[in-house]
């Protein structure tokens, strides 16, 4: 087709008689072929055309091509868009350090009674954020304290120090796994329902209403779910512990043979105070980390329900992030200070 | 403009220079314009002149990149932060989807504002908020929830919301915009009593040419062109009288 035109063809015209029924196929070929002539310098004569083909065709090709409109399309290297990402995420450390600033400021109103927000609304997180997460936190805690008790019992079997596997799910589970599980279930549910949250609310406009009234919204949005995580993670992180053990018990006395007394005692025996405090500040911390996570991606969501979206991907990354990077300080920084 | 408004020397709100961009690109250069005590004042544009940037610099949420926005004389956007504060409790605010907080009942909506800038006993700010929701046609309608409003109930209530303080000065971002043409209409009766009854003055940004000609006393329009404002006067006198760009915007492109 191209080749013919190209054989010194001055004029082009199409015929449309018999044609009975015609749709959008013949007018993308047809603009296609306007394309080509036009390169060409070729008449084209689309007189033969039906009429309302005629109309839709000088309607489409009435507005030239926008330059602006394709920019899109232009696709960039991988290397590029790391670049890109890097910068990105180097651009967004004041604002984020911003934000925590503005939470820690708004502590300091708490703490001096200047905090504008409602009792009511710590509790409706409260309740949302802890009840309704104990049958997940249920579920994936036991397993996760079966896995343990498994595991251990299989490589301290051949010393032929079973009972062993009380100290390992006990302290495993109160001092690390409990708080790491429950902040990453608590990450999934209620980090991404947080960013969603905020974000539903920046896009109607909700935030601007709070700050054109000159109410903060961190005050009023921000604190009161920093503070039912803080409450409630750490009440969580204990609730996964006990169940861990319980599956550490189940696994003990089902397939290696260790009495409940047995297992309870060395329990008892293995657990100390200090572990308890360590397992309540990593789950305080987490706990802290996930609001914050949360907050921050829903308050800087865009105004389009794709931005919501993402605010709530990104929510649950961050804090993921974050947890992680706590808990090994954590566990670094307790290990040296011998606790 | 007129006598009768000129005794204070003072121009109640007075826009100088602003210029507002994003980046690189400039929305709007040079806005110069007064808006007098109880007038309704128009700010009118195509899709994507400027007309809701410029909504965000005059209620302090979008700071100018030159220019400011002047208050009986107070510079909102240099003024320490608790006189801008101050300032921008002069102002109600109506965003274009109403902008209700979803989590709280329309009575609560509007009980908010006064409960954190008043002292008044909670029978009291009851009463108000019932006086307000009735005011605009929502009595009744208390415990309602925000998504289970019409959106036409949802502006009226923001609208009751933004009047909670008593305002000198309301702003309302495209009051029509999602209503009927009947519900549009009764909504900018409202607006027009509110301004008779309480001498609130109004700037209404807006592309509704039937709202636009029917309540307005003053206007601008935004030229997406030059991207700039053409003083414009009275709607109807320009729509007869006025700059060619604002009749052509103002009869659909008739003229």
């Amino acid at each position: 087709m191209v080749e013919t035109l190209d054989q010194g063809i001055h004029r082009l015209r199409f015929d449309g008689t018999g044609l009975a029924a015609w749709d959008s196929g013949l007018l993308t070929f047809v603009a296609g072929v306007t394309r080509l002539c036009a390169n060409r310098g070729i008449a084209i004569d689309t007189g033969g055309l039906p009429n309302g083909a005629q109309r839709l065709l000088s309607m489409a090709l009435a507005v030239p091509e926008q330059k602006v409109a394709l920019r899109h399309a232009e696709g960039q290297g991988m290397l590029a868009q790391v670049g890109g990402a890097t910068i990105e995420f180097f651009r967004s450390l004041p604002l984020m350090l911003h934000f925590l600033g503005e939470i820690f400021q708004s502590f300091a109103r708490l703490l001096t009674g200047r905090a504008h927000f409602r009792g009511g609304d710590v509790w409706r997180e409260i309740e949302e954020v802890g009840p309704r997460a104990l049958p997940i936190v249920f579920v994936i805690s036991f397993l996760v304290g079966l896995i343990l008790a498994y595991l251990g019992a299989d490589q301290l079997r051949l010393v032929g120090a079973q009972i062993f596997i009380a100290d390992l799910v006990a302290i495993g589970m109160v001092r690390e796994i409990g708080a790491l599980m429950t902040g990453i279930i608590v990450a999934g549910r209620t980090g991404a329902a947080f960013a969603a949250r905020l974000g539903t609310m920046q896009v109607n406009d909700e935030i601007d209403a709070f700050r054109t009234l000159g109410i903060s919204a961190i005050d009023f949005l921000v604190l009161p779910r920093v503070l039912a995580l803080m409450l409630m993670v750490p009440l969580l992180t204990l609730y996964a512990g006990f169940i861990g053990m319980l599956a550490g018990l189940l696994v003990s006395v089902t397939i290696f043979d260790i009495g409940v007394y047995e297992y309870y005692a060395e329990v008892l025996r293995a657990l100390e105070f200090k572990h308890f405090m360590v397992g309540l500040s990593k789950g305080t911390v987490y706990g802290a980390m996930i609001a914050y996570a949360g907050c921050l991606r829903g308050m800087q969501c865009g105004r389009s329900a794709e931005a919501v979206g993402r605010a709530a991907t990104s929510a649950v990354v961050t804090a993921i992030l974050l947890i992680t990077i706590a808990a090994s300080i954590m566990t670094i920084v307790f290990y040296q200070l011998d606790i | 403009m007129t006598e009768a408004h000129a005794t204070d020397d003072k121009p109640f709100i007075e826009v100088r220079a602003l210029t507002m961009a994003y980046g690189d690109f400039v929305v709007q250069h040079d806005l110069d314009f007064v808006v007098n005590q109880g007038d309704i004042f128009v700010v009118m544009g195509g899709n994507g002149c400027g007309k809701s940037t410029l909504m965000r610099a005059l209620i302090g949420l979008q700071e100018p990149t030159h220019g400011s926005v002047f208050y009986s004389g107070e510079d909102l956007w240099r003024a320490a932060p608790e006189a801008r504060q101050r300032l921008k409790r002069r102002l109600g605010v109506l965003f274009q989807g109403g902008a209700l907080w979803s989590s709280l009942t329309l009575a609560e909506n509007v009980a908010l504002p006064l409960s954190e800038y008043t002292d008044l006993p909670a029978a009291r700010v009851d009463e108000i908020v019932s006086f307000k929701l009735a005011l605009v046609g929502l009595a009744g309608f208390e415990e309602f929830y925000p998504a289970e409003l019409s959106g036409g109930m949802k502006k009226r209530a923001a609208l009751a919301r933004a009047m909670a303080l008593d305002p000198d000065i309301l702003v309302i971002d495209e009051p029509s915009s999602g209503l009927d043409p009947l519900t549009a209409r009764r909504l900018d009766e409202l607006i027009v009593e509110l301004r008779d009854s309480l001498g609130t003055t109004i700037v209404v940004v807006t592309h509704e040419l039937a709202s636009i000609l029917s309540i307005g006393n003053n206007s601008i329009y935004l030229d997406p062109e030059t991207h700039t404002m053409i003083a414009t006067g009275h709607p109807q006198v320009a729509l007869k009288s006025g700059h060619p760009k604002v009749r052509h915007f103002l009869t659909r492109g008739e003229t």
